[in-house]
C-alpha cells in the first residue's frame, strides 16, 4: 500500500463484497433449490437456506436423471462424457499444438509461414461460424455419437499454439546453443529442456482448454443422438427447456451444480499455477 | 519475432506440425471452403438438385429486413456485453489489487463463474427470473417492477446480456488483475510522492500500462459476445420471444437446422466468418505490435 487512505480502502471492500454478492448469488440459489424437494421450489418466494433433501436429490439425478421424464440419462453417464471430452480436448490440444509451435519457432524450412497463417486463420472460424458444412464432414467420415467426434474435431486450437510459441519465443537462445554444442539433437533439447521448462504454461493451457472442452455445448448437440453420449452441459440445458405443467426445479438445479462442480475443482485446485502461467504468458 | 538459433533438419519439422495441418484441414478448412461453396447455391424443395446462383443467397439475405434486424440487435448485444463486461471487472479488480486482507478469499468466489459453461449460466438466470418462482421476479415485484422475459421483448434481451457478462467477468477479472499485479510498484510511489491522488495516479499511470491487456479482453470479449454467448441464448430464450434475442450465430444455426435453408445459413457463416476475420486481424496486428514495447 503507497499511502493510508481508509475511506478508499472501505470503498474498495465494499465494492469488492457488493461484487462478490451478486456473483456469488445464482451460485448460492441453484445450491439452495438442490437441497429441497420438488413441492417446495414450485412456491413463491422459493426459500433463500439450504434444506434436507440434499443427498436425496443428488443420489437420484446421479442414478436416474432428470426422474419421469422420458428418454432421461443418468448423470453419471453424462458426468463420465464431459470428463473424457473435456479431459481428450485439453491433452490433445496441448499435444498437437506445442509440437507444432516448436517445429514452428525452432526450424527454418519452406512451407514454414504458410502452416502458420493455416494455424492463425482457425482463431477466426470457430464451430459456430460453419455449423452445417462441419457437421457434413464428421457425418461423412462415421464420427457421430463417439467420443473421436466429440474430441478430434475440436483439438486444433490457435491460441494453444500462440501461447506456446510465445513462450518459446521467451526461452533464451544461448540454451539452445549450448544444447546445440553438446550435440544434442532437437528432439533431445524439447524433452530435456523446452518441456521441463513449459510446466506452467502447459498448467494453464490444461485448464483453459478443460473448461473449453468442460463448456461446450453446440457441439455435443449436434453430433449425438444417443443418449449414451450426452454431455453434461447440454444434457442440463435439453431438461431445462423441456415445457412442464409441474418442473422439478430442485432436479434441474441439482444437475446444474453437478455440472459446475468438476471444473470449479480444476480451477480451484491449479489456481495458483494457472494465474502463473497467464501473468507469464501475459509478458 | 524469430529465433536466430535454429536446428537444421529436412523432414522433422513437417512430421511436427503434421497431426494439427491434418485436423485442421479436415474440420476447418474443408467445412469453410464448403460453407462458402452452398453459399452460392440453392437447393431445391425436394433436396438433392441444387443451382449455382451466384450471389443470389446474399443479395436475398442483404435485402431481407429480419437479417437487418438481427445484425442491429447482434451490435446492440455485442456492445452492452462487452462494455458491461470490461468495466464491471476492471472495477472489481482494481479494486482487488487494492485489498490485502481477505484478498484470497473474494479471488476465490469471483473466479468460481469462469468453470459455470454459458449454457448452464443460461439455465441458472432463467431459474433466478422465472416469471413464476423467480426469486428477483418476486423481489422485483416487491417493488412493483413486472418482470417477465418470457412475454417481454426488452426484458428479455436485457436478461440475456447479464447472464452473459455473468459468465464472462471471471475471465476478465483474472486478466485484469494479472496485469494490475506486473504493474512496478516503484512507479506508483514515485507517482505517490510527487501528490498525484489515487484518482490521478489510476488514469496518468496504471491505465494506460493496463491498455495492452484491455485492448486484448476487448477483442476476446468482442469474439465471445458474437460468437460464445450461443448457450446462453439457447438455454435461456432460443432467440425469442419473438426475435427479441435472435441473434446472428443463433440466426445461422435456427435457419440451417430448424429451418433448413442450408443456402441462407451459408451465407450468413460466410458474413460471419468475414467479421472474425476483420476482428482476429485488428487483435492480431495488435498483439504483435505489443510485442516490440
Amino acid at each position: 500500500m503507497v499511502e493510508n487512505r481508509p475511506w478508499l480502502t472501505f470503498f474498495s471492500h465494499l465494492t469488492v463484497i457488493v461484487g462478490v454478492i451478486i456473483i456469488a448469488f445464482p451460485i448460492w440459489m441453484t445450491f439452495v433449490a438442490s437441497t429441497h424437494d420438488q413441492a417446495t421450489m414450485l412456491q413463491s418466494p422459493v426459500p433463500l437456506w439450504p434444506g434436507t433433501h440434499l443427498i436425496e436429490n443428488y443420489r437420484d439425478v446421479l442414478a436416474e436423471g432428470y426422474k419421469g421424464r422420458p428418454g432421461t440419462v443418468p448423470l453419471y453417464v453424462t458426468l463420465t462424457n464431459s470428463l473424457v471430452m473435456a479431459l481428450g480436448v485439453a491433452i490433445g490440444k496441448i499435444l498437437i499444438s506445442i509440437i507444432s509451435a516448436f517445429a514452428i519457432v525452432y526450424f527454418r524450412f519452406p512451407l514454414r509461414m504458410i502452416f502458420f497463417w493455416m494455424i492463425f486463420v482457425t482463431l477466426m472460424l470457430p464451430v459456430e461460424v460453419r455449423i452445417v458444412p462441419t457437421y457434413g464432414v464428421v457425418a461423412n467420415l462415421g464420427m457421430l455419437d463417439s467420443y473421436a467426434g466429440l474430441v478430434i474435431p475440436l483439438i486444433a486450437s490457435a491460441t494453444a499454439t500462440f501461447l506456446f510459441r510465445q513462450f518459446f519465443l521467451s526461452v533464451p537462445d544461448e540454451l539452445t546453443e549450448a544444447a546445440r554444442v553438446d550435440g544434442a539433437s532437437p528432439m533431445r533439447f524439447f524433452w530435456d529442456i523446452l518441456l521441463p521448462m513449459s510446466r506452467t504454461s502447459i498448467a494453464a493451457l490444461f485448464v483453459i482448454q478443460f473448461i473449453y472442452g468442460w463448456h461446450q455445448y453446440l457441439w455435443p448437440l449436434l453430433i449425438t443422438t444417443k443418449e449414451s453420449f450426452y454431455t453434461i452441459v447440454m444434457n442440463v440445458s435439453r431438461q431445462a427447456n423441456v415445457v412442464d405443467a409441474t418442473p422439478s426445479w430442485n432436479l434441474l438445479m441439482t444437475m446444474a451444480m453437478l455440472a459446475m462442480l468438476p471444473p470449479v475443482l480444476v480451477v480451484m485446485s491449479m489456481q495458483r499455477l494457472f494465474v502463473r502461467g497467464l501473468v507469464e504468458t501475459e509478458k | 519475432m524469430e529465433k536466430r538459433v535454429v536446428f537444421n533438419e529436412r523432414w522433422l519439422p513437417y512430421l511436427l506440425v503434421a497431426p494439427q495441418m491434418i485436423i485442421t484441414l479436415i474440420f476447418f478448412f474443408w467445412p469453410s471452403a464448403q460453407a462458402m461453396w452452398q453459399s452460392v447455391l440453392v437447393e431445391d424443395a425436394f433436396g438433392g438438385n441444387s443451382k449455382f446462383v451466384w450471389f443470389e443467397n446474399f443479395v436475398s439475405l442483404l435485402s431481407d429486413p429480419n437479417y437487418y434486424d438481427s445484425a442491429r440487435l447482434t451490435l446492440i448485444f455485442s456492445a452492452l456485453v462487452a462494455s458491461i463486461g470490461l468495466a464491471v471487472s476492471l472495477l472489481l479488480a482494481v479494486m482487488a489489487d487494492r485489498i490485502l486482507r481477505g484478498a484470497s478469499i473474494y479471488k476465490t468466489i469471483l473466479i468460481w463463474p469462469y468453470a459455470v459453461a454459458p449454457a448452464v449460466a443460461g439455465v441458472l438466470w432463467g431459474f433466478l427470473f422465472n416469471p413464476s418462482v423467480g426469486i428477483v421476479v418476486w423481489l422485483l415485484h416487491g417493488i412493483g417492477v413486472d418482470f417477465n422475459y418470457v412475454m417481454n421483448g426488452n426484458q428479455a434481451l436485457l436478461l440475456v446480456v447479464f447472464a452473459s457478462v455473468w459468465a464472462q467477468v471471471s475471465y476478465n477479472f483474472l486478466f485484469f488483475l494479472a496485469g494490475l499485479q506486473s504493474i512496478p510498484k516503484s512507479l506508483i510511489e514515485a507517482a505517490a510522492i510527487d501528490g498525484a491522488g489515487p484518482t490521478r495516479r489510476f488514469w496518468d499511470i496504471v491505465f494506460p500500462l493496463l491498455a495492452p491487456t484491455g485492448f486484448f479482453l476487448l477483442v476476446i470479449n468482442t469474439l465471445y459476445a458474437l460468437v460464445g454467448t450461443f448457450g446462453v441464448v439457447a438455454s435461456l430464450t432460443q432467440g425469442g420471444p419473438g426475435q427479441a434475442t435472435n441473434i446472428l450465430v443463433y440466426k445461422v444455426w435456427n435457419d440451417g437446422f430448424r429451418g433448413q435453408d442450408l443456402g441462407s445459413s451459408s451465407a450468413q457463416s460466410v458474413i460471419l466468418m468475414l467479421l472474425m476475420i476483420l476482428l482476429t486481424f485488428v487483435q492480431f496486428r495488435f498483439v504483435e505490435r505489443r510485442i516490440h514495447y
